[in-house]
């Protein structure tokens, strides 16, 4: 079974003092560290199941600069095949549909039986890569998904859905599986892997090689970081002035 | 020196910074607490290939330069300093000296043992009455046809508790000095060879650290490391070595406190802020960064004199022992302070890391062993 | 120390000017308060003016590594010098590297790497020093040209210099968004100097304060836009601190070399000094912190050098490298007992320059806030 897995390489926010760069439309990321997009490693890692199960090939991709080659090689020492790195820097702005048309062409002449993707990226979060992906080359999709068996041609997948509902599918391959977080436990790899991973070749592709002309549908207007807490009214002084003082407000707003 | 990594070198940092985060760090304190040898730890770690990081392949071992176990052993001590030293002795106490001096047909014998952590490694140097000072052993090994009978008592060996393979120095000839001490592989069912008491220690408590007796243990001719009288010249450039990867804990333990301190110091509050926004704390936060990328610097270039195959790196391996070491013990002290009374609490990493960096200035040479090594390379 | 081979070669070639020509010199330099104009024309001949400028701009076209070490070298033998060459091709030729256009660098870049012309920078007021954004030097606009009145004190090498760049405001309420960089040649009406410095050490380099009254400065010398003197000359310090964390090294260095040397050629109770232990212990840990300041100033050029970031790093060498400098240099004197304190030796010399590395291009406590800020991500 032949598999793409879609990487993306993204700074590491959750507990870092995040800052707005001069052009009012990025972070500024001088000191933040980054790491392979968490979804993206399970992916990674539900690929290298699959392969282990069926044998095949791990394609990983990443449009990313230069630096998203640390991320591919982590992969393939992890378990991926070869890897291909997007030039970010040729490609400018970005969105989801940009992404996923990029992505597109820079796979067109390789043969796979399925796509992986993390759900969506920790950075962008626009959850839009893998199923655009899926239909640029109509081809079926499953997003949110927690499960995956294959047998003669066919997924067999679940979804995970609210309210602790688990949605079962069958379909068609080729298909893109834009996978969630915990559906597996990914690995470390082994040093030696790490070693034999670390001088394999990256193919890099640009504007060159991608003649597509990937178009935006939407354009980042700004980011900023909201003001808080203007609403947020700190209570003070002994347990029981707080008690008696939230009683009043409950009241006051007609809230019992 | 280049001062970036490899690429081998930052996958491989990535990766057990990863794992000891996840898998080691997450049972640091119950291992501290119960003292119980963390095999579950080395099972997984022997997976990875970090039980014999500089051994070739074709041992079992992972291929990679001393710069690299640096790392290794930096990261793992990070999350968990029991299970750093004990990772260190395996690999530059124990698979280190047989990879050097051993015959082919032990290489092929034991490495696999070590590198796969079937069998762990453990090394027999200091006596009751002879630490740093290597020339008054007692220990006594005498040829009787295929066999040495092996004689002596040896005191805080790490590891020996739980190991299978130990590294032992013993004197073949008492009268040749230095030049009469013979280095031994010693298995732990050897007839002779038991072990006596288990110490009870302030800092890395779950190390097995425990004492040998050889009472006329018969070891086989074979596993004479080398030749007769080879055992000071082992010892030594063994050490050397090893002193690089207990800089390289001290480092960890010490990154470790930092970074616990940098937490403490955005949450806790204190006159209606956060004590973080204190110039005094800053200071010694400042200060602790300092002395922390040093005392890597230090430990990375011991690591790299060693392997671009400098012969002699005594005083570099020296300095990065004794500076990280001093170092680990200063920052561990500040960060205890950072926290005040919560510092002194088993609820915080950092009274862990305090009891855990003391002994870094006592073993593998204390630090006053350490100066005059770097003094007397300096006044040749 | 292992580098590069270039890098070795580099400093072996160097020592033949140091030990050869600068350090016979460095004694009257600091009795006498001497300044160097020899050695500044001899490190003209040798390409040092400007270590790392590119050739096409006068400079060796070698990188900040090459720089450090030449710092370090000169500072072994003579703090004086280091500190006129550091003053100058950090802060003097820095600036105009960094921000001139292609015209000021034909008229100032190019002379001063070549030794032509000596460069300072004039940043310190009487009542702002680590804290440049307090710059109450003002530069008001008059057509096409700056009106500048102000005061800047402890300016190395600023009553010699030929081009001086500095620092100025608009509007001191701005704070550091008003401040913008100018050059000022010497001899400019309006522009003059006070008393130079009588200093505890570093006695063979100027100290100077300058003095603008109604001092018309052309805007063709202003560097860059105006309110970028703030980024100019932070970015200037970021280097400098190298070269300082450099100076301050080579100063230890020279320290421990002196004090190994005294060691072995005079004995104690009748016994070489080098055989107790009291002293083994002593030269084990200023060798020791000596090589852990080296990695991390030779660390800060290297990142300097790759293009990556390397504040906390220069801050890091600036802090400890001055630091344990101070204290090796202490020790070392320790080591003569009371021959260190006489002229005879020159460890009374080391301590004396030395202490300055801990003050000079932001404190110590300065260097620390800016590390702290670095590892809290502020």
């Amino acid at each position: 079974m032949d598999l793409i897995v879609c990487i993306k390489r993204v700074p590491q926010t959750a507990e870092a003092e995040v800052k707005i760069d001069g052009s009012g439309k990025d972070i500024v990321k001088d000191r933040l560290t980054f790491d392979m997009n968490e979804a993206d490693s399970y992916a990674l890692e539900e690929a290298i199941l699959l392969k282990e199960k069926s044998g095949g090939n791990i394609t990983a991709v990443s449009l990313g600069s230069a630096e998203a080659e640390d991320t591919l090689r982590i992969a393939l020492a992890k378990g991926a095949d070869s890897a291909i790195r997007i030039k970010l820097e040729d490609f400018g702005e970005l969105d989801g549909f940009k992404t996923a048309a990029l992505i597109r062409e820079a796979i067109k002449d390789i043969k796979f039986d399925a796509i992986l993707t993390g759900c969506m990226s920790t950075d962008d979060s626009y959850y839009q890569v893998g199923p655009t992906l899926a239909e640029m080359l109509g081809i079926p999709h499953a997003t949110l998904v927690s499960k995956i068996e294959v047998a003669d041609q066919k997924a067999h997948v679940h979804r995970e859905l609210e309210g602790g509902l688990i949605e079962h599918l069958e379909m068609s391959l080729p298909a893109v599986f834009a996978v969630q977080t915990g559906i597996n436990e990914p690995r470390y790899a082994s040093l030696i892997a790490i070693r034999r991973a670390a001088g394999k070749e990256i193919k890099v592709i640009g504007k060159e090689e991608i003649s597509s002309e990937a178009k935006l549908n939407s354009t980042l207007e700004e980011l900023f970081i909201p003001p808080v807490g203007e609403r947020a009214e700190i209570l003070t002084g002994t347990p029981d002035e707080v008690s008696k003082r939230t009683a009043e407000i409950i009241k006051e707003k007609g809230l019992i | 020196m280049d001062f970036g990594l490899t690429n081998d070198q930052k996958m491989l940092q990535d990766q057990v910074r990863k794992f000891a985060d996840a898998e080691l760090a997450p049972v640091a304190a119950e291992i501290d607490k119960s003292g119980e040898f963390p095999w579950a730890n080395l099972k997984k770690m022997a997976q990875l290939g970090l039980l014999g990081v500089v051994v070739p392949e074709k041992y079992g071992g992972s291929g990679f330069d001393f710069v690299s176990l640096a790392i290794a052993i930096e990261e793992i001590s990070r999350a968990c300093a029991t299970t750093g030293v004990i990772v260190a002795v395996n690999n530059s106490l124990t698979t280190f000296p047989i990879l050097q001096f051993s015959s082919e047909e032990q290489k092929s014998k034991y490495l696999p043992l070590l590198c796969s952590g079937k069998k762990i490694g453990a090394f027999g140097l200091t006596e009751p009455d002879a630490g740093s000072d290597v020339v008054s052993l007692e220990s006594t090994a005498r040829l009787e046809g295929d066999h040495y009978v092996l004689n002596g008592t040896k005191r805080f060996s790490t590891n020996a508790g739980e190991a299978g393979i130990f590294i032992v120095f013993a004197y073949t000839n008492k009268e040749m000095k230095h030049k009469g001490i013979s280095a031994f592989v010693v298995e732990r069912d050897t007839p002779g060879f038991s072990l006596g008491n288990h110490e009870d220690l302030m800092g890395i408590r779950a190390t097995a650290n425990c004492e040998l007796i050889f009472e006329d243990a018969k070891i086989p001719k074979e596993n004479l490391i080398g030749k007769e009288g080879d055992g000071f010249k082992i010892c030594m450039s063994t050490l050397d070595v090893s002193r690089i990867d207990i800089g390289a804990q001290a480092v960890g333990i010490a990154q470790s406190a930092l970074d616990e301190s940098v937490k403490y110091s955005k949450e806790r509050k204190a006159f209606g802020q956060p004590i973080c926004n204190f110039e005094m704390i800053q200071s010694m936060l400042a200060e602790m960064a300092t002395q922390i990328q040093a005392a890597r610097l230090l430990v990375y270039y011991a690591g790299y004199c060693k392997d671009t195959g400098m012969t002699r790196f005594s005083r570099e391996s020296a300095m990065s022992k004794y500076y990280a070491s001093d170092i680990a013990v200063d920052v561990t002290r500040k960060a205890v302070q950072i926290h005040g009374g919560y510092g002194y609490s088993k609820d915080y990493i950092v009274e862990r890391l305090y009891r855990d960096a003391k002994i870094l200035e006592l073993y593998e040479g204390t630090s006053e062993i350490q100066k005059i090594v770097i003094a007397r390379e300096l006044i040749r | 120390m292992i580098l590069e081979k270039r890098h070795d070669d580099f400093r072996a070639k160097l020592r033949e000017f140091t030990e050869g020509e600068v350090a016979p010199r460095a004694p009257e330099l600091d009795k006498k308060d001497e300044f160097p104009w020899d050695l500044v024309k001899r490190m003209a001949e040798l390409d040092l003016m400007a270590i790392y400028v590119p050739r096409e701009y006068g400079g060796a076209g070698l990188d900040s590594l090459h720089y450090a070490i030449a710092v370090e070298e000169i500072g072994r033998v003579c703090g004086s010098t280091g500190i006129f060459l550091a003053a100058h091709a950090s802060l003097g030729v820095f600036p105009v590297y960094y921000a001139g256009n292609e015209e000021q660098k034909k008229k100032w870049l190019i002379p001063m790497a070549r030794g032509e012309k000596i460069g300072s920078f004039g940043l310190t007021e009487p009542d702002a020093g680590s804290d440049a954004a307090a710059t109450k030097t003002t530069a008001v606009r008059k057509g096409d040209k700056y009106l500048v009145n102000g005061v800047k004190r402890f300016i190395t090498s600023g009553s010699i210099a030929d081009v001086i760049v500095f620092t100025a405001t608009d509007d001191p309420s701005k704070g550091y968004h008003g401040i913008s960089a100018f050059v000022v040649e010497k001899g400019t009406p309006g522009f003059t100097y006070g008393k130079d410095e009588d200093k505890l050490g570093l006695r063979g380099s100027i100290t100077s304060e300058l003095i603008f009254e109604d001092c018309e400065i052309p805007e063709s010398n202003l560097l860059g836009k105006e309110g970028d003197g703030f980024k100019i000359f932070m970015e200037t310090l970021d280097g400098g601190r190298i070269s300082i964390g450099a100076l301050a090294l080579g100063i230890a260095q020279g320290a421990l070399d002196a004090a190994v040397k005294f060691t072995k050629a005079n004995k104690k109770s009748g016994k070489p000094i080098y055989k107790l232990q009291s002293t083994q212990s002593t030269i084990a840990e200023m060798a020791t912190e000596i090589e852990a300041a080296r990695l991390l100033v030779y660390q800060a050029a290297a990142l300097k050098d790759a293009g990556m970031p390397y504040l906390k790093e220069a801050a890091m060498a600036k802090y400890y490298a001055s630091t344990i400098g101070t204290k090796v240099a202490n020790l070392a004197i320790d080591i003569h007992g009371m021959y260190g304190v006489t002229l005879d030796f020159p460890v009374e010399r080391f301590i004396r320059d030395e202490k300055l590395m801990e003050i000079g291009e932001g404190t110590s406590e300065i260097q620390k806030i800016v590390i702290a800020r670095q590892i809290l991500g502020k």
